[in-house]
């Protein structure tokens, strides 16, 4: 049980990054930070019950998560490119 | 340990199977094709013959499926039954309409895609690209991994391969949102929005599940129902995790205060990106969202209820309000997007059966007029200084006076907007209604007085740009600053989508049977 309240602690923190930082590769940080909070909490279960159930989801976990940082690394290097800064607050012309 | 090699029943799969090997086999056309045109020609043609056998897939096994519910995968994570064969025709539909959009070229032969993704906005390597004439063709195979992952999303039963597909249909929209031609800073700004707020959702979501797992020990969600109704395991832990799975779907469907993307995203992104995700996303979350509602938390109802009614009328008033003060027309429709996806929820008031087959009625009439509707933006354009067709009119003024211009267009964008408003005689109304009704069965006529008083107020802001496109004149000394195209492709999607307004809208008794026909579960062991 101690391992799931860790668990929420990490994602706890992880949420708070996403919408407190304004950098979007520390925002970004907190979003992986979150779901290796839920992989933490999964592992934990699994041991708990004693089943293999929630470690296999974990692996399923870390793959999808390797394919997002692929993606979103993409997004945040041309948007560096095109504005030489990746600052959440600096793109500002979608507003209203 | 021995391991027994799972069995798997490949057959029910078959459309989504067609439709990512058409995927990966278009990632290798890719790398094989080197001429841009040729490649887009070759991409062109997979993707349309992949989504038209998938469709044909889809048929065949409804007709097979006669008199029985569906079919079992692998011992439970997936399910096909005749509810998740509607959603995934839907899907099907959306999809062939919006690679027809993707496909559609501007009468100086621009398409709506970037020349190359990588390069940044307004720079030297971008001339070169665009003089190369490089292209995006990867935009088809993306697209058509996204609609495989919708449509394994409207049939997975299992909380986690719910969250590999939610993962599987979004990230190539993210890559998508990114692509525009024009406006390129505000394309990837909605595309760095839409990132990082979804991966937030979808780890809001997927803790959740790990929440829910832990609290059942199940993450099938027909055997989390059962679960939580035997042995009554309503702990806090289990609530916290309902609640943050639901949210994770409902943040995908664009519901407030899980909202804050869409405007953005429907602004920013390539206008046929927007009519694909405007309407297949909402169409893929929505199915989702009344799997787990009624397999897996229909005992939370009761506890449940006060969220979808507080985010149900949130969204409908927010969504209401702020559309009227828009003055991008790309974003009133986003705004018009949030108001429906309320109006979505009023049907899960009560957990009614009739939901089930006005969930996906409603949500068909909807995905066609948001094609449409776009398909239209993307045929009203700037004219260049050069006398060239520009980029695309979005401001509500330029559209003053397009009845003039092109009665056609404009008749048919009316049309569009009264199906959004809920007037009789289109489909939306028949949408409405159903939807209504099924809310109203399940005792929530307040939820239903307060929805019907946001379509009227809504109806003014749809029935305002009519009025400006009918009844205003062409401003002075701006006659020649529109280009109306005639884009065949675009054309062909917007006459299909009107015409299929009109039919639901009038004789929609077939279609209706039809979903009623699949407002059926297969649930095992329940």
């Amino acid at each position: 049980m101690n391992y799931v309240i860790l668990a929420a602690i990490l994602f706890s923190i992880g949420s708070a990054a996403v919408l407190l930082r304004r950098n979007a590769i520390v925002a970004f940080m907190g979003v992986e930070l979150m779901l290796n909070a839920a992989n933490l909490a999964l592992v934990a279960f699994s041991r708990m019950f004693g089943e293999l159930d929630g470690q296999i989801m974990a692996f399923f976990v870390m793959v999808v998560a390797a394919a997002e940082v692929v993606v979103g690394l993409a997004i945040i290097i041309a948007l560096f490119r095109a504005r030489q800064t990746i600052s959440l607050d600096e793109p500002a012309e979608l507003k209203g | 340990m021995n391991f027994v090699t799972p069995e798997i029943a490949w057959a029910p799969l078959t459309p989504i199977l067609i439709v990512l090997g058409a995927a990966a086999a278009g990632v290798l056309v890719e790398s094989f094709i080197k001429t841009p045109a040729t490649r887009r020609v070759v991409q062109l043609w997979l993707s349309g013959a992949a989504l038209l056998a998938a469709l044909v897939a889809v048929v065949v096994q409804w007709g097979g499926l006669e008199g029985a519910a569906g079919t079992v995968v692998m011992s439970g994570k997936i399910t096909v039954d005749l509810q998740s064969l509607a959603w995934q025709l839907m899907l099907l539909i959306f999809a062939v309409l919006s690679v027809l959009l993707f496909a559609s070229k501007t009468s100086d032969n621009e398409e709506s895609f970037t020349a190359l993704g990588s390069v940044a906005p307004g720079s030297v390597e971008e001339k070169l690209a665009r003089r190369a004439g490089l292209q995006v063709t990867e935009v088809f195979p993306l697209a058509l991994f996204a609609v495989g992952g919708m449509m394994l999303f409207t049939c997975v039963t299992d909380l986690i391969f719910l969250f590999v597909a939610l993962e599987l249909f979004s990230l190539p929209l993210y890559i998508l949102v990114a692509l525009a031609r024009r406006r390129r800073l505000l394309s990837q700004e909605a595309a760095l929005k839409y990132f990082l707020l979804g991966a937030f959702s979808s780890a809001i979501f997927l803790f959740g599940a790990a929440l829910v797992y832990g609290a059942t020990t199940q993450i099938d969600v027909a055997f989390i129902g059962i679960a939580i109704e035997i042995v009554d395991g309503r702990d806090g832990m289990l609530l916290l995790g309902a609640v943050m799975v639901i949210v994770g779907l409902m943040f995908k469907i664009g519901a407030a205060p899980f909202h804050s993307w869409v405007p953005d995203v429907y602004q920013g992104a390539p206008t046929p990106v927007t009519a694909f995700m405007g309407a297949a996303t909402k169409a893929a979350a929505t199915a989702a969202l009344i799997r787990v509602m009624y397999l897996a938390f229909y005992p939370l109802e009761w506890e449940l209820s006060w969220m979808f009614w507080a985010v149900a009328i949130l969204s409908m008033a927010l969504g209401t309000v702020l559309a009227l003060v828009q003055t991008d027309i790309k974003r009133m429709l986003a705004y018009s997007a949030v108001a429906h996806a309320g109006f979505i929820l009023v049907a899960f008031a009560g957990l009614e059966a009739e939901a089930l087959a006005a969930l996906p009625f409603y949500l068909l009439t909807y995905g066609l007029a948001t094609i449409g509707a776009f398909a239209i933006i993307t045929q009203v354009r700037e004219r260049a200084e050069d006398g060239g067709v520009g980029a695309e009119a979005v401001r509500l003024g330029q559209w003053a006076g397009l009845g003039k211009r092109s009665p056609l267009l404009a008749g048919a964008m009316a049309l569009f907007l009264l199906s959004f408003a809920g007037i009789p005689l289109t489909a939306g109304f028949i949408g409405k209604f159903e939807v209504f009704s099924a809310a109203v069965a399940g005792g929530a006529w307040i939820l239903v007085l307060i929805a019907v008083i946001a379509s009227a107020v809504a109806a003014f802001f749809y029935v305002r740009l009519i009025v400006l496109m009918f009844f205003t004149d062409v401003p002075e000394g701006a006659e020649d600053s529109i280009a109306v195209g005639n884009e065949p492709l675009s054309r062909v999607v917007i006459y299909l989508t009107a015409i299929a307004i009109l039919v639901l809208g009038i004789l929609p008794s077939g279609v209706l049977e039809l979903f009623q026909e699949s407002a059926v579960f297969l649930v095992i062991g329940g």
